[in-house]
Protein backbone atom coordinates (compact mmCIF):
# COMPACT_ATOMS: atom_id res chain seq x y z
CA UNK A 1 0.00 0.00 0.00
CA UNK A 2 0.98 3.81 -0.75
CA UNK A 3 1.10 6.44 0.88
CA UNK A 4 0.76 9.95 -0.51
CA UNK A 5 2.28 12.93 2.50
CA UNK A 6 1.63 16.59 1.28
CA UNK A 7 4.26 19.30 2.47
CA UNK A 8 4.17 22.93 2.79
CA UNK A 9 7.26 25.32 2.35
CA UNK A 10 6.49 27.92 4.93
CA UNK A 11 8.38 30.70 6.65
CA UNK A 12 10.13 28.83 9.65
CA UNK A 13 8.43 28.59 13.12
CA UNK A 14 10.89 30.33 14.66
CA UNK A 15 10.67 33.71 12.92
CA UNK A 16 8.61 36.72 13.65
CA UNK A 17 7.25 37.75 10.35
CA UNK A 18 6.86 41.72 9.44
CA UNK A 19 3.91 42.99 7.81
CA UNK A 20 4.71 45.07 4.86
CA UNK A 21 4.48 49.11 4.65
CA UNK A 22 1.84 48.84 1.68
CA UNK A 23 -0.37 46.34 3.57
CA UNK A 24 0.05 43.81 0.91
CA UNK A 25 1.32 41.07 2.52
CA UNK A 26 4.48 40.17 5.08
CA UNK A 27 7.85 40.08 3.94
CA UNK A 28 9.00 36.70 3.13
CA UNK A 29 12.29 38.46 1.23
CA UNK A 30 15.20 36.70 2.74
CA UNK A 31 13.40 34.79 5.48
CA UNK A 32 14.24 31.41 6.62
CA UNK A 33 11.98 29.24 5.16
CA UNK A 34 11.39 25.29 6.19
CA UNK A 35 9.07 22.64 6.25
CA UNK A 36 5.98 23.22 8.06
CA UNK A 37 6.38 21.18 11.29
CA UNK A 38 2.72 19.13 11.07
CA UNK A 39 3.96 17.86 7.82
CA UNK A 40 7.31 16.69 9.26
CA UNK A 41 5.27 14.51 11.12
CA UNK A 42 3.08 13.39 8.32
CA UNK A 43 6.46 12.71 6.78
CA UNK A 44 7.90 10.65 10.02
CA UNK A 45 4.43 8.78 9.99
CA UNK A 46 4.37 7.58 6.81
CA UNK A 47 8.21 6.36 7.11
CA UNK A 48 7.93 4.45 10.30
CA UNK A 49 4.19 2.70 8.65
CA UNK A 50 6.72 1.91 5.61
CA UNK A 51 9.43 0.70 8.06
CA UNK A 52 6.57 -1.37 10.58
CA UNK A 53 6.21 -2.97 7.33
CA UNK A 54 2.62 -1.74 6.69
CA UNK A 55 3.17 0.93 3.44
CA UNK A 56 5.10 -0.01 0.35
CA UNK A 57 6.25 3.38 -0.31
CA UNK A 58 5.88 7.02 0.99
CA UNK A 59 5.35 9.34 -1.83
CA UNK A 60 5.52 13.10 -0.72
CA UNK A 61 4.19 15.74 -2.69
CA UNK A 62 4.45 19.50 -2.84
CA UNK A 63 2.72 22.11 -4.06
CA UNK A 64 4.05 25.63 -5.19
CA UNK A 65 7.16 27.45 -6.36
CA UNK A 66 10.26 25.96 -7.82
CA UNK A 67 11.95 26.00 -4.34
CA UNK A 68 9.68 23.58 -2.77
CA UNK A 69 12.13 21.13 -4.36
CA UNK A 70 14.26 21.67 -1.11
CA UNK A 71 11.30 21.00 1.08
CA UNK A 72 10.87 17.71 -0.80
CA UNK A 73 14.10 16.92 -0.53
CA UNK A 74 14.17 17.20 3.16
CA UNK A 75 11.58 14.73 2.91
CA UNK A 76 13.22 12.43 1.12
CA UNK A 77 16.18 12.56 3.77
CA UNK A 78 13.21 11.78 6.31
CA UNK A 79 12.91 8.73 4.36
CA UNK A 80 10.21 9.24 1.98
CA UNK A 81 10.32 7.49 -1.80
CA UNK A 82 10.27 9.81 -4.13
CA UNK A 83 9.10 13.39 -4.67
CA UNK A 84 6.39 15.10 -6.64
CA UNK A 85 6.11 18.69 -7.08
CA UNK A 86 3.39 20.78 -8.70
CA UNK A 87 4.87 23.45 -9.75
CA UNK A 88 3.24 27.25 -9.87
CA UNK A 89 3.86 30.96 -9.01
CA UNK A 90 -0.08 31.66 -8.55
CA UNK A 91 -1.00 32.03 -4.98
CA UNK A 92 -2.60 28.43 -4.05
CA UNK A 93 -5.44 28.68 -1.36
CA UNK A 94 -6.56 25.04 0.10
CA UNK A 95 -9.35 24.17 -2.01
CA UNK A 96 -6.85 24.31 -4.98
CA UNK A 97 -4.23 22.34 -3.06
CA UNK A 98 -6.97 20.05 -2.03
CA UNK A 99 -8.15 19.39 -5.46
CA UNK A 100 -4.36 18.89 -7.11
CA UNK A 101 -3.88 16.35 -4.69
CA UNK A 102 -7.18 14.69 -5.54
CA UNK A 103 -5.84 14.64 -8.67
CA UNK A 104 -2.32 13.36 -7.90
CA UNK A 105 -4.06 10.65 -5.82
CA UNK A 106 -6.16 9.24 -8.82
CA UNK A 107 -3.30 8.68 -10.34
CA UNK A 108 -1.03 7.09 -7.34
CA UNK A 109 -4.02 5.23 -5.75
CA UNK A 110 -2.47 5.46 -2.36
CA UNK A 111 -4.11 3.59 0.67
CA UNK A 112 -3.47 6.51 3.12
CA UNK A 113 -3.11 10.38 2.46
CA UNK A 114 -1.00 11.91 5.45
CA UNK A 115 -0.92 15.96 5.79
CA UNK A 116 -0.14 18.34 8.75
CA UNK A 117 -3.45 19.60 10.38
CA UNK A 118 -2.50 23.47 9.72
CA UNK A 119 0.30 24.79 8.05
CA UNK A 120 2.09 27.60 10.21
CA UNK A 121 1.58 30.64 7.44
CA UNK A 122 -2.01 30.69 6.57
CA UNK A 123 -3.36 28.75 9.82
CA UNK A 124 -6.31 27.84 7.35
CA UNK A 125 -6.52 24.01 8.99
CA UNK A 126 -8.52 22.91 5.15
CA UNK A 127 -6.56 21.05 3.31
CA UNK A 128 -6.90 17.08 4.31
CA UNK A 129 -10.77 17.71 4.93
CA UNK A 130 -10.92 19.11 2.17
CA UNK A 131 -8.99 16.17 -0.02
CA UNK A 132 -11.22 13.82 2.40
CA UNK A 133 -14.66 15.65 0.78
CA UNK A 134 -13.89 15.59 -2.53
CA UNK A 135 -12.62 11.89 -3.46
CA UNK A 136 -15.55 11.05 -0.73
CA UNK A 137 -13.11 9.36 1.74
CA UNK A 138 -12.95 8.86 5.22
CA UNK A 139 -10.89 11.50 6.90
CA UNK A 140 -9.69 11.00 10.91
CA UNK A 141 -7.70 15.65 11.34
CA UNK A 142 -5.98 16.06 14.45
CA UNK A 143 -4.39 12.32 14.93
CA UNK A 144 -2.12 11.43 18.07
CA UNK A 145 -2.01 7.36 16.92
CA UNK A 146 -2.52 5.82 13.85
CA UNK A 147 -2.43 2.13 13.76
CA UNK A 148 -3.27 0.21 10.54
CA UNK A 149 -4.68 -3.06 11.00
CA UNK A 150 -6.91 -5.14 8.53
CA UNK A 151 -7.41 -3.05 6.15
CA UNK A 152 -8.41 -0.29 8.22
CA UNK A 153 -6.99 2.31 10.11
CA UNK A 154 -7.73 2.97 13.72
CA UNK A 155 -6.73 6.33 14.31
CA UNK A 156 -6.83 8.08 18.16
CA UNK A 157 -7.53 11.99 17.61
CA UNK A 158 -7.13 14.74 20.07
CA UNK A 159 -10.64 16.62 20.27
CA UNK A 160 -11.82 19.42 22.71
CA UNK A 161 -11.69 17.77 25.99
CA UNK A 162 -9.37 14.48 25.37
CA UNK A 163 -9.05 11.95 22.81
CA UNK A 164 -11.18 9.70 20.63
CA UNK A 165 -11.03 6.87 18.25
CA UNK A 166 -12.55 6.52 15.11
CA UNK A 167 -11.92 3.21 12.92
CA UNK A 168 -11.51 3.97 9.17
CA UNK A 169 -12.29 2.47 5.70
CA UNK A 170 -8.98 3.08 3.52
CA UNK A 171 -8.03 4.77 1.32
CA UNK A 172 -8.55 7.38 3.95
CA UNK A 173 -7.06 10.77 5.27
CA UNK A 174 -5.14 11.71 8.40
CA UNK A 175 -3.78 15.04 9.56
CA UNK A 176 -1.30 14.86 12.06
CA UNK A 177 -1.13 16.99 15.74
CA UNK A 178 2.05 17.59 17.69
CA UNK A 179 2.00 14.72 19.68
CA UNK A 180 1.90 12.04 17.13
CA UNK A 181 5.37 11.47 17.15
CA UNK A 182 8.78 13.07 16.76
CA UNK A 183 10.68 13.43 13.34
CA UNK A 184 13.76 12.33 13.78
CA UNK A 185 16.97 14.88 12.89
CA UNK A 186 18.06 13.83 9.17
CA UNK A 187 22.15 12.62 9.04
CA UNK A 188 24.07 13.99 5.87
CA UNK A 189 24.44 10.24 4.32
CA UNK A 190 20.64 10.37 4.15
CA UNK A 191 20.81 14.09 2.85
CA UNK A 192 23.03 12.77 -0.28
CA UNK A 193 20.79 9.82 -0.33
CA UNK A 194 17.89 12.09 -1.17
CA UNK A 195 19.39 13.89 -3.46
CA UNK A 196 19.38 10.67 -6.19
CA UNK A 197 15.67 10.13 -5.48
CA UNK A 198 13.34 10.49 -8.48
CA UNK A 199 11.47 14.13 -8.11
CA UNK A 200 8.80 14.44 -10.45
CA UNK A 201 7.49 17.63 -11.87
CA UNK A 202 4.07 18.61 -13.06
CA UNK A 203 1.96 22.06 -13.76
CA UNK A 204 -1.59 22.33 -12.38
CA UNK A 205 -2.36 22.33 -15.83
CA UNK A 206 -0.80 19.17 -17.01
CA UNK A 207 -3.38 18.37 -13.44
CA UNK A 208 -6.71 19.82 -15.00
CA UNK A 209 -6.69 21.63 -11.78
CA UNK A 210 -7.53 25.50 -12.15
CA UNK A 211 -6.45 27.11 -9.58
CA UNK A 212 -7.43 30.24 -9.57
CA UNK A 213 -7.82 31.86 -5.84
CA UNK A 214 -11.45 32.41 -4.49
CA UNK A 215 -10.42 34.45 -1.53
CA UNK A 216 -9.12 37.86 -2.39
CA UNK A 217 -6.88 39.53 0.37
CA UNK A 218 -7.61 42.81 0.64
CA UNK A 219 -4.72 44.12 2.77
CA UNK A 220 -2.52 42.69 5.68
CA UNK A 221 -2.46 44.80 9.00
CA UNK A 222 -0.52 45.06 11.82
CA UNK A 223 -2.31 43.31 14.90
CA UNK A 224 -2.72 45.85 17.66
CA UNK A 225 -0.15 46.24 20.14
CA UNK A 226 -0.29 44.96 23.37
CA UNK A 227 1.95 47.14 25.42
CA UNK A 228 4.63 45.55 28.18
CA UNK A 229 2.33 46.51 31.85
CA UNK A 230 4.36 46.74 34.74
CA UNK A 231 6.83 44.80 37.20
CA UNK A 232 5.42 44.52 40.59
CA UNK A 233 7.61 43.83 43.29
CA UNK A 234 5.79 40.51 44.97
CA UNK A 235 2.97 38.69 45.61
CA UNK A 236 1.49 41.38 47.35
CA UNK A 237 1.83 43.87 45.65
CA UNK A 238 0.48 41.77 42.45
CA UNK A 239 -2.62 40.92 44.84
CA UNK A 240 -3.61 45.13 45.63
CA UNK A 241 -3.18 45.63 41.48
CA UNK A 242 -5.54 42.82 40.47
CA UNK A 243 -7.62 43.93 42.92
CA UNK A 244 -8.10 47.81 43.09
CA UNK A 245 -6.48 48.91 39.58
CA UNK A 246 -7.65 45.57 37.50
CA UNK A 247 -10.48 45.27 39.79
CA UNK A 248 -10.19 41.03 38.32
CA UNK A 249 -10.37 39.97 41.59
CA UNK B 1 -29.56 35.95 2.59
CA UNK B 2 -29.71 33.57 5.82
CA UNK B 3 -27.31 32.04 7.76
CA UNK B 4 -26.64 28.70 9.00
CA UNK B 5 -24.67 28.29 12.11
CA UNK B 6 -23.95 24.90 13.01
CA UNK B 7 -24.46 24.32 16.73
CA UNK B 8 -21.63 22.60 18.96
CA UNK B 9 -23.71 20.46 21.72
CA UNK B 10 -23.80 17.50 23.89
CA UNK B 11 -27.12 16.16 22.71
CA UNK B 12 -28.55 17.69 25.95
CA UNK B 13 -27.00 21.53 26.07
CA UNK B 14 -25.81 24.13 23.65
CA UNK B 15 -21.79 24.50 23.98
CA UNK B 16 -20.34 28.24 24.65
CA UNK B 17 -18.78 28.36 21.85
CA UNK B 18 -21.54 28.51 19.65
CA UNK B 19 -23.08 31.80 21.46
CA UNK B 20 -20.42 33.46 19.87
CA UNK B 21 -20.96 32.05 16.02
CA UNK B 22 -24.78 33.43 16.58
CA UNK B 23 -22.99 36.55 17.31
CA UNK B 24 -21.22 36.28 14.07
CA UNK B 25 -23.69 35.15 11.97
CA UNK B 26 -25.59 37.85 13.02
CA UNK B 27 -22.86 40.51 11.99
CA UNK B 28 -23.47 38.97 8.88
CA UNK B 29 -26.23 40.77 8.37
CA UNK B 30 -29.05 38.13 7.52
CA UNK B 31 -31.27 35.83 9.50
CA UNK B 32 -29.70 33.18 11.12
CA UNK B 33 -30.89 29.63 11.45
CA UNK B 34 -28.80 27.30 13.75
CA UNK B 35 -28.69 23.19 12.80
CA UNK B 36 -29.00 20.92 15.36
CA UNK B 37 -27.87 17.58 14.30
CA UNK B 38 -27.77 14.56 17.01
CA UNK B 39 -29.19 11.58 18.44
CA UNK B 40 -31.70 11.86 21.13
CA UNK B 41 -30.76 15.90 21.04
CA UNK B 42 -34.61 17.54 21.88
CA UNK B 43 -32.92 19.19 24.79
CA UNK B 44 -30.28 20.47 22.50
CA UNK B 45 -32.43 21.68 19.59
CA UNK B 46 -34.51 23.76 22.64
CA UNK B 47 -31.81 24.99 24.39
CA UNK B 48 -30.91 26.20 20.80
CA UNK B 49 -33.81 27.85 20.66
CA UNK B 50 -33.51 30.30 23.66
CA UNK B 51 -30.33 31.99 21.97
CA UNK B 52 -31.07 35.65 21.41
CA UNK B 53 -31.50 36.37 17.71
CA UNK B 54 -31.99 33.05 16.30
CA UNK B 55 -34.90 32.74 13.85
CA UNK B 56 -34.99 29.14 13.12
CA UNK B 57 -33.74 26.01 14.62
CA UNK B 58 -33.24 23.11 12.22
CA UNK B 59 -33.01 19.91 14.50
CA UNK B 60 -32.27 16.74 12.75
CA UNK B 61 -31.60 13.41 14.52
CA UNK B 62 -29.98 10.08 14.17
CA UNK B 63 -27.78 7.49 15.27
CA UNK B 64 -24.83 8.54 12.82
CA UNK B 65 -24.97 11.79 14.62
CA UNK B 66 -24.44 10.51 17.93
CA UNK B 67 -20.43 11.39 18.05
CA UNK B 68 -20.12 14.02 15.94
CA UNK B 69 -18.54 12.57 12.59
CA UNK B 70 -17.59 14.71 10.18
CA UNK B 71 -18.51 12.70 7.27
CA UNK B 72 -22.24 12.33 8.82
CA UNK B 73 -22.42 16.30 10.01
CA UNK B 74 -21.05 17.48 6.71
CA UNK B 75 -23.66 15.13 4.46
CA UNK B 76 -26.51 17.04 7.07
CA UNK B 77 -25.36 20.04 6.40
CA UNK B 78 -25.10 19.72 2.84
CA UNK B 79 -28.48 18.66 2.16
CA UNK B 80 -29.41 22.01 3.53
CA UNK B 81 -27.06 24.05 1.84
CA UNK B 82 -29.03 25.81 -1.15
CA UNK B 83 -31.02 27.77 0.63
CA UNK B 84 -28.43 29.92 2.52
CA UNK B 85 -25.76 32.17 1.84
CA UNK B 86 -23.36 31.88 4.93
CA UNK B 87 -22.48 28.63 6.67
CA UNK B 88 -20.74 29.58 10.17
CA UNK B 89 -19.15 26.77 12.46
CA UNK B 90 -17.31 27.86 15.76
CA UNK B 91 -13.09 27.50 15.31
CA UNK B 92 -12.99 24.45 17.68
CA UNK B 93 -12.40 20.85 17.14
CA UNK B 94 -15.51 20.29 15.91
CA UNK B 95 -16.24 23.02 13.61
CA UNK B 96 -12.59 22.99 12.11
CA UNK B 97 -12.82 18.89 11.49
CA UNK B 98 -16.82 19.41 9.79
CA UNK B 99 -16.32 22.70 8.27
CA UNK B 100 -13.62 22.31 5.06
CA UNK B 101 -15.87 18.99 3.78
CA UNK B 102 -18.36 21.19 3.67
CA UNK B 103 -16.77 24.04 1.20
CA UNK B 104 -14.91 21.43 -0.86
CA UNK B 105 -18.13 19.52 -1.62
CA UNK B 106 -20.17 23.23 -2.58
CA UNK B 107 -16.78 23.79 -4.49
CA UNK B 108 -16.21 27.02 -2.28
CA UNK B 109 -13.37 28.08 -0.39
CA UNK B 110 -13.25 28.70 3.41
CA UNK B 111 -12.73 31.12 5.63
CA UNK B 112 -10.94 30.10 8.75
CA UNK B 113 -11.26 31.76 12.30
CA UNK B 114 -13.00 34.96 11.45
CA UNK B 115 -12.18 37.54 13.87
CA UNK B 116 -14.36 40.55 12.71
CA UNK B 117 -17.15 40.61 9.96
CA UNK B 118 -16.39 43.77 7.87
CA UNK B 119 -19.29 43.30 5.83
CA UNK B 120 -21.09 40.12 4.37
CA UNK B 121 -18.14 38.85 2.49
CA UNK B 122 -15.39 40.54 3.74
CA UNK B 123 -13.82 39.55 7.34
CA UNK B 124 -10.93 39.79 9.20
CA UNK B 125 -8.92 36.67 10.47
CA UNK B 126 -5.16 36.34 11.83
CA UNK B 127 -2.57 35.10 10.26
CA UNK B 128 1.09 33.98 11.07
CA UNK B 129 0.29 33.16 14.42
CA UNK B 130 -1.82 36.57 14.94
CA UNK B 131 1.57 38.18 14.00
CA UNK B 132 -0.78 40.01 10.84
CA UNK B 133 -3.93 40.29 10.25
CA UNK B 134 -6.06 39.61 7.23
CA UNK B 135 -8.80 41.63 5.61
CA UNK B 136 -10.13 38.91 3.06
CA UNK B 137 -13.20 38.93 0.46
CA UNK B 138 -14.92 36.01 -0.22
CA UNK B 139 -15.55 36.11 -4.02
CA UNK B 140 -18.04 32.32 -4.04
CA UNK B 141 -21.65 32.61 -4.15
CA UNK B 142 -21.66 30.76 -0.24
CA UNK B 143 -19.15 31.99 2.34
CA UNK B 144 -17.94 29.25 4.77
CA UNK B 145 -16.91 30.26 7.71
CA UNK B 146 -14.94 28.60 11.19
CA UNK B 147 -15.50 32.26 14.17
CA UNK B 148 -12.63 32.41 16.22
CA UNK B 149 -14.63 32.17 19.54
CA UNK B 150 -12.75 35.44 20.74
CA UNK B 151 -13.43 37.51 18.15
CA UNK B 152 -17.27 37.73 19.36
CA UNK B 153 -19.48 38.37 22.12
CA UNK B 154 -21.32 35.42 23.04
CA UNK B 155 -25.12 35.44 21.88
CA UNK B 156 -27.68 36.62 25.09
CA UNK B 157 -30.19 33.91 25.57
CA UNK B 158 -34.23 34.83 25.58
CA UNK B 159 -35.11 33.84 22.23
CA UNK B 160 -37.98 31.65 21.44
CA UNK B 161 -37.65 30.42 17.95
CA UNK B 162 -39.20 27.80 16.10
CA UNK B 163 -37.88 23.91 16.60
CA UNK B 164 -38.66 22.52 12.65
CA UNK B 165 -37.70 18.59 12.57
CA UNK B 166 -35.72 18.23 9.51
CA UNK B 167 -34.64 14.36 7.56
CA UNK B 168 -31.72 13.13 8.89
CA UNK B 169 -29.07 12.75 6.16
CA UNK B 170 -26.89 9.22 6.28
CA UNK B 171 -23.13 9.28 4.77
CA UNK B 172 -22.92 5.57 5.40
CA UNK B 173 -20.24 3.96 7.67
CA UNK B 174 -16.88 4.76 5.90
CA UNK B 175 -15.68 6.10 9.68
CA UNK B 176 -16.48 4.37 12.90
CA UNK B 177 -16.68 6.10 16.49
CA UNK B 178 -14.85 3.42 18.41
CA UNK B 179 -14.68 5.55 21.82
CA UNK B 180 -13.49 8.24 23.54
CA UNK B 181 -11.48 9.10 26.89
CA UNK B 182 -12.67 12.84 27.37
CA UNK B 183 -12.01 14.26 30.98
CA UNK B 184 -14.36 14.90 33.21
CA UNK B 185 -13.68 17.85 35.48
CA UNK B 186 -15.81 20.38 37.37
CA UNK B 187 -13.86 23.49 35.94
CA UNK B 188 -15.00 25.83 33.44
CA UNK B 189 -14.29 24.71 29.98
CA UNK B 190 -10.77 26.35 28.82
CA UNK B 191 -12.06 28.22 25.88
CA UNK B 192 -15.23 29.80 28.48
CA UNK B 193 -13.59 30.04 31.04
CA UNK B 194 -13.25 33.94 32.66
CA UNK B 195 -10.09 33.35 34.33
CA UNK B 196 -7.25 30.86 33.36
CA UNK B 197 -4.16 29.63 35.27
CA UNK B 198 -1.17 28.40 32.97
CA UNK B 199 1.69 26.23 33.62
CA UNK B 200 5.04 26.17 31.63
CA UNK B 201 8.02 23.88 31.08
CA UNK B 202 9.34 25.33 34.46
CA UNK B 203 7.22 22.97 36.67
CA UNK B 204 9.60 20.37 35.73
CA UNK B 205 6.92 17.21 36.47
CA UNK B 206 3.51 16.65 35.98
CA UNK B 207 3.40 16.10 39.73
CA UNK B 208 4.80 19.60 40.92
CA UNK B 209 2.56 21.09 37.57
CA UNK B 210 -0.51 19.31 39.55
CA UNK B 211 0.34 20.52 43.37
CA UNK B 212 1.29 23.96 42.19
CA UNK B 213 -1.35 24.73 39.63
CA UNK B 214 -3.89 23.55 40.62
CA UNK B 215 -4.55 24.89 44.40
CA UNK B 216 -4.71 28.54 43.04
CA UNK B 217 -6.85 27.18 39.98
CA UNK B 218 -9.22 25.88 42.43
CA UNK B 219 -8.90 29.17 44.14
CA UNK B 220 -9.63 31.67 41.53
CA UNK B 221 -12.32 29.13 39.94
CA UNK B 222 -10.24 29.11 37.22
CA UNK B 223 -9.80 26.33 33.64
CA UNK B 224 -6.05 25.49 33.76
CA UNK B 225 -4.08 25.91 30.47
CA UNK B 226 -0.23 24.85 29.44
CA UNK B 227 2.60 25.69 27.34
CA UNK B 228 3.41 23.28 24.34
CA UNK B 229 6.44 22.61 26.12
CA UNK B 230 4.50 21.47 29.59
CA UNK B 231 2.36 19.25 27.46
CA UNK B 232 5.25 17.83 24.85
CA UNK B 233 6.72 17.07 28.51
CA UNK B 234 3.95 15.46 29.67
CA UNK B 235 2.81 17.79 32.41
CA UNK B 236 -0.17 18.36 31.17
CA UNK B 237 -3.08 16.67 28.82
CA UNK B 238 -2.97 17.36 25.28
CA UNK B 239 -5.99 19.47 25.08
CA UNK B 240 -4.91 22.10 27.55
CA UNK B 241 -2.19 23.77 25.40
CA UNK B 242 -3.04 27.10 24.96
CA UNK B 243 -0.90 28.57 21.78
CA UNK B 244 -1.09 29.42 17.88
CA UNK B 245 -2.74 25.55 17.10
CA UNK B 246 -4.06 24.63 20.29
CA UNK B 247 -6.41 26.90 21.95
CA UNK B 248 -6.97 30.10 21.81
CA UNK B 249 -8.16 31.68 24.65
CA UNK B 250 -9.29 35.39 26.20
CA UNK B 251 -10.49 35.52 29.48
CA UNK B 252 -10.60 38.37 31.90
CA UNK B 253 -7.47 37.04 33.64
CA UNK B 254 -4.69 35.17 31.91
CA UNK B 255 -2.39 33.73 34.94
CA UNK B 256 1.00 33.04 32.98
CA UNK B 257 3.59 30.30 35.99
CA UNK B 258 6.84 29.36 34.60
CA UNK B 259 6.09 29.95 31.09
CA UNK B 260 8.38 31.72 28.77
CA UNK B 261 6.02 32.65 25.78
CA UNK B 262 6.82 31.68 23.04
CA UNK B 263 5.13 33.15 20.00
CA UNK B 264 2.97 30.65 19.24
CA UNK B 265 2.40 30.52 23.19
CA UNK B 266 1.28 34.18 22.58
CA UNK B 267 -0.82 33.95 19.52
CA UNK B 268 -3.02 31.72 21.67
CA UNK B 269 -3.63 34.10 25.35
CA UNK B 270 -2.68 37.90 23.49
CA UNK B 271 -6.33 38.68 23.59
CA UNK B 272 -6.67 38.04 26.96
CA UNK B 273 -7.96 41.28 29.03
CA UNK B 274 -5.55 41.12 32.02
CA UNK B 275 -2.46 38.87 31.84
CA UNK B 276 -0.37 38.15 34.89
CA UNK B 277 3.18 36.80 34.31
CA UNK B 278 5.36 34.77 37.13
CA UNK B 279 8.62 34.13 35.88
CA UNK B 280 12.22 33.57 37.48
CA UNK B 281 14.05 34.66 34.37
CA UNK B 282 13.75 38.93 33.99
CA UNK B 283 13.98 38.01 29.72
CA UNK B 284 11.24 36.03 29.13
CA UNK B 285 9.14 37.35 26.38
CA UNK B 286 6.06 36.70 28.59
CA UNK B 287 6.83 39.60 30.32
CA UNK B 288 6.21 42.08 26.87
CA UNK B 289 2.49 41.31 26.89
CA UNK B 290 2.22 41.02 30.45
CA UNK B 291 0.39 43.70 32.19
CA UNK B 292 1.69 42.39 35.62
CA UNK B 293 5.06 41.01 35.83
CA UNK B 294 6.12 38.87 39.02
CA UNK B 295 9.78 38.36 39.05
CA UNK B 296 10.28 36.01 40.90
CA UNK B 297 10.70 31.77 41.86
CA UNK B 298 6.96 29.98 40.59
CA UNK B 299 7.54 27.41 43.76
CA UNK B 300 7.50 30.21 45.40
CA UNK B 301 5.18 32.75 44.36
CA UNK B 302 2.34 31.06 43.43
CA UNK B 303 1.68 29.27 47.60
CA UNK B 304 2.35 32.79 48.75
CA UNK B 305 -0.47 34.10 45.86
CA UNK B 306 -2.85 31.46 46.87
CA UNK B 307 -2.58 31.96 50.49
CA UNK B 308 -2.77 35.72 49.72
CA UNK B 309 -6.43 35.28 47.58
Amino acid sequence: MKALVAVKRVVDYNVKVRVKSDQTGVDIANVKMSMNPFDEIAVEEAVRLKEKGVLSEVIVVSCGVTQCQETLRTAMAIGADRGILVETSEELQPLAVAKLLKALADKEQPGLVILGKQAIDDDCNQTGQMLAALADWPQATFASKVEMADGHALITREVDGGLETLKLSLPAVVTTDLRLNEPRYVTLPNIMKAKKKQLDIFKPEDLGVDVKPRIKTLKVSEPPKRSAGIRVADVAALVDKLKNEAKVL
Amino acid sequence: MTSLVIAEHDNHSIKPATLNTVTAALACGAEVHVLVAGKDATAAAQAAAQIAGVAKVLHADADGFAHGLAEQVAAQVLALSSSYSHILFAATASGKNIAPRVAAKLDVAQVSDITKVDSPDTFERPIYAGNAIATVQATDAIKVITVRTTGFDAAGMGGSAAVEIVSAANAGSQSQFMGSEIAKNDRPELTAAKVIVSGGRALGSAEKFNEVITPLADKLGAAMGASRAAVDAGYAPNDWQVGQTGKIVAPQLYVACGISGAIQHLAGMKDSKVIVAINKDPEAPIFSVADYGLEADLFVAVPELVAAL
